[in-house]
């Protein structure tokens, strides 16, 4: 799965949670879960465990408090997803 | 943890608390009741000459029971000087059967999930004959509060 792939599974994921239309139109790697996407902590954790359903990892609590942008957020992602293929 | 020790956790005052005991708790759930006293202030408005327990009451007591009663059994191996608090964060409850002035139920949870300082659960409430009155998922945030 490509990073693009990754990044349109995670919009796909996130856009239930958020009402910044505009921002999640426009996701990038720089895109801000809290600031720029008004994700409160409450929703963030069911992000997380959605991820994880998704893509078929697990997340631990250290990666899940890095967890705040969308560039972070896909590095853990194929880092965890690398782990699980070897 | 005993449910004395859960009980005197609990951080509301006697006007707001909406929960007597609880019966039976461990990892997975846990069940309480409570009594709906006929002299609670809001019956005399809801509603006029006819007082029934407000659904906003009833998610009060379910969220009460279910989840801050339970979450504070499921911190037992936090130091004492701990002052565990959830914020409700949502919920989903159908409204069943009416609650009367006087009625007792019986709320009982069951856990979802508990991750990243999150707890979701299932929760039911039933009155003294197992007829179901509400039914559910509520979750909240764990706060963390200093000492003192």
């Amino acid at each position: 799965m490509s990073k693009e792939e990754i990044i349109a599974e995670l919009k796909n994921i996130i856009t239930p949670y958020s009402e910044e239309t505009i921002a999640l139109q426009s996701i990038d790697d720089d895109t801000d879960f809290l600031k720029d996407l008004k994700i409160n902590s409450a929703n963030l954790v069911d992000i997380v465990l959605d991820i994880e359903d998704r893509f078929n990892i697990e997340i631990d609590n250290d990666s899940m408090a890095k967890m705040l942008t969308v560039k972070a957020t896909v590095d853990i992602i194929e880092n965890k997803r690398q782990g699980n293929a070897g | 943890m005993t449910a004395t020790e859960i009980l005197a956790k609990m951080p509301y005052g006697k006007d707001f608390l909406f929960v007597d005991e609880i019966l039976k708790f461990d990892e997975n759930g846990i069940t309480g009741t409570y009594s709906f006293r006929r002299d609670l202030v809001f019956y005399e408005s809801h509603f006029k000459n006819n007082p029934v327990t407000p659904g906003v009451i009833l998610t009060e007591t379910m969220a009460q029971i279910g989840l801050v009663c339970f979450g504070i059994y499921l911190l037992k191996d936090q130091d004492d000087d701990a002052k565990p608090a959830f914020a409700m964060t949502s919920n989903s409850i159908e409204f069943l059967k009416p609650v009367y002035p006087g009625d007792k139920v019986w709320v009982t949870s069951e856990k979802i999930y508990f991750r990243f300082s999150k707890l979701s659960c299932k929760v039911v409430m039933k009155n003294s004959i197992g007829e179901m009155l509400c039914k559910g998922t509520i979750a909240g945030m764990l706060i963390q509060q200093g000492n003192g």
